[in-house]
């Protein structure tokens, strides 16, 4: 059983105890603990069950490459599914419940799937589902959804705050042990601005485990020393629980920090995203053991030599009594020498290798430990912990020549760098046959925009091997790093612990020639069940891409992304193809190095900053009054304002038709407003409308359509004459920024050579619409100035002093009634709707939102962008030639318009739609017409573009578009509804209302 | 006539940094050719000030000149002042192609001091805001979260920031949030 020892546990702070619980069972650790270590320490070896077979899971690794133990963590909204142990750090109070299983833990039924587990094999789930296809949405889906997916989905209403943070540096150090520390020093003291980012709380790495010594000194007081040094560099940031999660493009990189996970429910954010901009990246991300490929490798109590290791050294935590070394390597015997000094049992040391291991092997030998050369695991006796090994031949087939009885397995297959951050951006690898690993191919590094690389790798994860080598290799990417920024590096490496090993020897399989039942008991990917059977089957069936191997038996794709498992696994796919595994090459390393929260992304944005919502200055009156909002771009406009019991249907009546009896307010602030001036304003306006702009007199306004260069209808409006050099125009409230933009465009892009300077005002100005027969008397009420139907007739402009407030009024009318649109700085804006309704009261005056406009203006056939047009609509479709010019030699669209196309007079036209019945047209429906088109669809002959209730008439309108709509005036046409029905509606002249305009001209 | 409001009519927060409605202020937009003399002129004569370099701004007793673009400036003064200036610079300009807008409400205008405010800021733009990189006299046009802003150190070390005024509560929650007391980076200040 794995235990707490007594003496050891550098990182933990035995003194003191913390409560935590796992499945609702209270257990105690340390300060200092990992939720692995303190799940350990209480002999919790089963942790969890795997995806696909529900075999028992334990703990095998130490650090973030963790594949099995991943709990559910928290209780309610601050639960969280797929949280490794191994990183978790453990606090008092912290409750986990172990994923994947059913009933319980200890006793799962989907377990039974082990038993037809070669039933199950790579592409099962493909061969199986695909036939009959119907089955697949009714039936094979639900039932696979059911089963699979790990963990449970966390709760709404996330109570913890996340941040990102931007940050600039010269060198970005990623990963903060030895090479990581070296690296670090040496930019630093040549000069650079460094940030030393590492994702655990400590520094060092594993070299503190691992001992030795740096610069005289051991190690772990070398790392001590380091970090005070860099500490009092004010050119260098220092961040733990810091992982470098991602590699872009231009020394962009992202550093996922945990800035409160270890203390929830402080008032810190939870998580804060680093989104640094680096001239170089040092990559000291260290390395990964691997595992070694035999029958029973994924049983509770198996795990990786270095974790066993750290658990001793670091948590004071023993895996068992009795620890079976295997090993190709001679790292491992420091996990067997390393317990062996603690007092515990290893009764045997595997070495796969014929020739066996180096110095490291004769010390294991010296204090006693039995070794075995040329030997490995046949297989691995136990349930749901190791009970034993039977030991075989590495060179055999699996015949059993011992068992042994332990509780523990150490497994070493030797170590691969993580390239993954190098890898991000482009970084080629290479591979090292020596050390049977693939690593960062320098001649090939991710590049930048000077065609130079940006990442340097550096220790381990560069392939260095021995200490020694280690911190020369990061001091020369230190150096490296500091002269791309142009600074001068100095000094030399300090000198580190050599050590003399033996050469590894590379195994896939253990052993060698392992039949199939061992094989199909020899697990390559963890979390996802996939064993080297599997891989072998993948190949025999043609899948020879490592990347679609992967999709296939997905080998790699759990939470961990094969951290484990991928170099395994295609080295088992290169044997299969019989091809060096150079040639089977990598897949695609992607990030984030492992899994940041969704919400460090969402960053600040949420609850009332998720979003920036645009407010007018009369935004807080609409708010107090009721009004029901809706979105218009990021603005909210009131649709309607209901009073009391009134539904939206009612308010929009009601708003109608107080605007056509007597006086109504619109809050029009959102329009765009863009001043136009310069000694070419005219010429540059008649290019951006289609009618006729320079003619235009100071003290007039012209509605105006506004058309891309493909003839398309893009944006419409009314533009005043400020002056002789400066034109008002204004767009639609969507259009604002957008034919900003496309009038900067063609000033900058094709006419800058002309003189005209463009300013955006839209927020500059409120504006309220005050539209209805007595529109003219409330604004006489608030003004001295003179807007009598002589003195400001239709479609002109002037400036006036209203309640006391400089304003512009524009006597225009997109209501049909006689209106006014009064524009006054926007700090003013409130105070002049509050005037005008102080001053409306004996008129009932009313506001009335963008549904009454809407069915407004359509009684007054008056189009709408978006509603009439939708990207594909010219002009000519709506009838409007008469606002195209004739006389103008070009305008933006011309020539489009006049293609083939565009001129047929086969377009659909603009017509009125009156419904026969008097019901309301689904809005979008199709007018069908006789015969089906060639995918046997109905042919149809128009649509509708718009339609409402009009309270006005007491009946249905629409607006559509109809294949010689115009020339149709009387006919019927159909159209059918959704849900089955048919409306018959007549064609007529879009204007149902005052067509000859009477009521706006008074 | 009204008493002008701002939108976020006096709001103040303070938390790691101090973030304050710096009320009523006159801006103008000034488009012109910023390398002529009579724009230079004219700009002395309206608010007493010099044309900024690119990404800088000049400031004065409560008036500014801030670099918008190769062609834009932003001048700052007095928000009753704003149409005295604009025909000085009219008068100035004559003959001239320019073009001098108020914009002084169309915008809302924030402070931001004391030891948080690099973080603060740091924590929504992606601006190196290091007190070596980002100095007094600097000015920024940039992204706050998801709105465009601009701001400018003064001697002093008080940020002053600008965005559209429609976006005033966005803006101010923004800071506010990036601001509260457990959020501290210890990194700058």
């Amino acid at each position: 059983m794995s235990t707490r020892l007594a003496k050891t546990g550098r990182l933990v702070d035995h003194n003191r105890a913390i409560a935590f619980t796992f499945n609702g069972k209270r257990l105690k650790g340390h300060p200092g603990d990992t939720l692995a270590s303190a799940l350990l320490a209480n002999d919790q070896m089963l942790v969890g069950r795997s995806f696909k077979y529900h075999r028992p899971r334990g703990i095998v690794a130490s650090g973030a490459e963790e594949p099995n133990a991943l709990v559910g963590l928290g209780e309610g909204t601050r639960f969280e599914p797929n949280q490794r142990v191994t990183t978790t750090e453990l606090f008092d109070g912290l409750t986990c419940i172990s994923q994947n299983h059913w009933p319980s833990l200890d006793f799962d039924i989907g377990a039974v799937n082990t038993a037809f587990a070669r039933f199950l094999p790579a592409g099962f789930y493909y061969k199986t589902f695909i036939h009959p296809r119907p089955f697949w949405k009714h039936v094979y889906e639900p039932f696979i959804r059911q089963s699979a997916g790990l963990g449970k989905a966390s709760n709404p209403g996330d109570p913890d705050r996340y941040e990102h943070f931007y940050y600039f540096c010269d060198v970005l150090v990623v990963g903060g042990g030895v090479a990581g520390l070296q690296a670090a020093v040496t930019a630093a003291e040549a000069g650079s601005k460094v940030m030393l980012i590492e994702q655990t709380a400590h520094w060092g790495g594993r070299a503190p485990v691992d001992g030795g010594e740096v610069d005289g000194q051991p190690v772990a007081d070398w790392v001590d020393a380091t970090i005070a040094k860099l500490q009092g560099m004010p050119n260098v940031t220092l961040r733990n629980r810091c992982m470098g999660a991602g590699v872009y493009d231009h020394g962009y990189a992202l550093g996922y920090e945990r800035v409160a996970d270890h203390t929830p429910g402080s008032d810190a954010p939870r998580h804060r995203l680093w989104r640094i901009r680096a001239g170089q990246i040092v990559t000291a991300t260290g390395a990964i053991e691997r595992p070694l490929s035999f029958a029973g490798n994924d049983i509770p109590g198996v795990m990786l030599a270095s974790a066993v290791r750290d658990y001793a050294v670091d948590f004071g935590v023993s895996i068992g009594d009795r620890t079976v070394v295997v090993t190709n390597n001679d790292d491992a015997y420091r996990t067997a020498i390393t317990l062996k000094q603690l007092g515990l049992e290893i009764p045997v040391i595997l070495d796969a290798r014929q020739s066996g291991g180096g110095a490291l092997a004769d010390e294991a030998r010296a204090l006693g430990i039995r070794v075995e050369n040329g030997k490995g695991i046949a297989k691995v006796k136990g349930g749901k912990r190791v009970e034993g090994v039977a030991i075989c031949a590495q060179a055999g087939e699996g015949a059993v020549l011992e068992e042994i009885k332990c509780d523990a397995v150490a497994m070493s297959g030797g170590w691969s760098p993580v390239v993954h951050l190098w890898s991000h951006c482009g970084g080629k690898l290479i591979w090292d046959e020596a050390h049977a690993h693939f690593r960062p191919d320098p001649a090939n590094p991710p590049k930048g925009a000077n065609g130079e690389g940006f990442v340097i790798p550096a220790g381990a994860a560069n392939g260095a091997g021995d200490l020694a080598s280690v911190v020369r290799d990061a001091h020369e990417a230190g150096q490296a790093a500091a002269k791309a920024m142009g600074h001068k590096p100095k000094g030399k490496a300090p000198e580190a612990s050599t050590s003399e090993e033996a050469p590894m020897q590379p195994v896939w399989l253990m052993p060698q020639g392992a039949g199939i039942k061992l094989r199909m008991k020899s697990w390559l990917d963890y979390q996802n069940d996939v064993k080297v059977s599997d891989v072998q089957l993948a190949a025999r069936e043609g899948y020879e891409s490592v990347e679609h191997a992967k999709r296939y038996t997905t080998l790699g794709m759990a939470t961990d992304q094969g951290k484990l498992s991928n170099i395994n696994g295609l080295a088992i796919l290169s044997d299969a193809l019989s091809q060096p595994i150079p040639q089977t090459g990598t897949t695609t390393f992607r990030p984030p190095y492992t899994p940041i929260s969704l919400s460090s992304i969402a960053g600040e944005a949420k609850g009332e900053i998720f979003q920036p919502i645009r407010k007018t200055p009369m935004h807080g009156w609409h708010e107090a009054n009721g009004a029901d909002f809706e979105p218009v771009g990021q603005w909210r406009r009131p649709y309607c304002f209901p009073k009391g019991e009134e539904g939206r249907h009612e308010a929009v009546n009601r708003e109608i038709k107080q605007t056509r009896a007597s006086l109504a307010l619109l809050d029009a602030s959102t329009l765009g407003k863009i001043i136009v001036k310069g000694p070419d304003a005219g010429r540059f306006m008649d290019m951006l409308y289609t009618n006729m702009m320079s003619t235009l007199k100071p003290g007039r306004c012209r509605y105006g359509l506004m058309c891309n260069e493909n003839g398309f209808l893009m944006d419409d409006g009314v533009v005043a004459r400020l002056d002789e050099d400066t034109f008002l125009v204004h767009t639609t409230t969507g259009g604002a920024d957008v034919i900003h933009g496309h009038m900067e465009d063609w000033l900058q892009c094709e006419w800058w050579d002309w003189k005209v300077y463009t300013a955006n005002v839209t927020e500059q100005y409120a504006q309220i619409g005050v539209a209805g027969p007595n529109s003219r008397k409330v604004i006489e009420k608030l003004t001295g100035d003179d807007i009598s139907a002589d003195a400001l007739t239709f479609m002109g402009w002037t400036e006036i002093t209203v309640a006391g407030i400089p304003a512009r009024v524009f006597r225009i009318s997109f209501a049909g009634e006689l209106s006014f649109e009064l524009s006054v700085p926007a700090s003013h804006g409130r105070a002049l709707w509050d005037a005008l309704l102080e001053a409306g009261e004996e008129y009932g005056v009313t506001p009335y939102g963008t549904e009454g406009m809407h069915v407004m203006r359509a009684e007054k056939g008056f189009i709408m962008i978006g509603d009439e047009t939708d990207g594909t609509v010219i002009p000519q479709d709506l009838n409007m030639d008469w606002a195209i010019s004739k006389k103008k030699e070009d305008y933006l669209g011309k020539r489009a318009q006049e293609r083939e196309h565009m001129a047929d007079p086969n377009r659909w036209k603009l017509v009125g739609l009156e419904t026969l019945e008097g019901e309301v047209l689904p809005d979008g429906a199709y007018a069908t017409a006789p015969g089906t088109n060639a995918n046997g669809q109905r042919n149809t002959q128009g649509r509708v573009t718009s339609t409402y209730h009009s309270p006005t008439l007491g009946r249905g309108i629409a607006m559509g578009l109809v294949h010689h709509g115009p020339d149709r005036m009387g006919e019927v046409l159909e159209f059918p509804k959704v849900d089955g029905g048919i409306v018959k509606a007549k064609i007529v002249d879009p204007i149902f209302y005052d067509k000859d305009g009477e009521k706006q001209n008074v | 006539m009204s008493e002008a409001v701002t939108p976020l009519n006096g709001a103040r927060f303070e938390g790691l940094a101090t973030i304050e409605d710096a009320g009523l202020t006159g801006m103008i937009t000034l488009r012109g050719d910023l390398a002529s003399k009579e724009v230079k002129d004219a700009v002395q004569k309206a608010v007493g000030l010099d044309i900024p370099a690119q990404r800088q701004a000049v400031s004065g007793q409560g008036s500014a000149v801030l670099w918008m673009s190769p062609d834009e400036l932003l001048l700052i003064c007095a928000y009753d002042s704003v149409s005295q200036t604009i025909a000085t610079l009219e008068e100035a300009l004559k003959g001239q192609h320019f073009l001098a807008v108020n914009v002084s409400d169309a915008r809302t205008y924030l402070h931001l001091s004391g030891a948080g405010a690099r973080e603060t800021l740091a924590k929504l733009c992606p601006v190196d805001l290091s007190e070596a990189a980002f100095t007094p006299g600097m000015f920024r046009r940039t992204r706050m979260a998801q709105v465009p802003a601009a701001f400018w150190l003064d001697e002093a070390g008080t940020f002053h920031l600008i965005c559209f005024r429609s976006v005033a509560d966005y803006a101010f929650n923004l800071l506010k949030t990036a601001a509260l007391p457990g959020g501290e980076v210890e990194i700058y200040g």
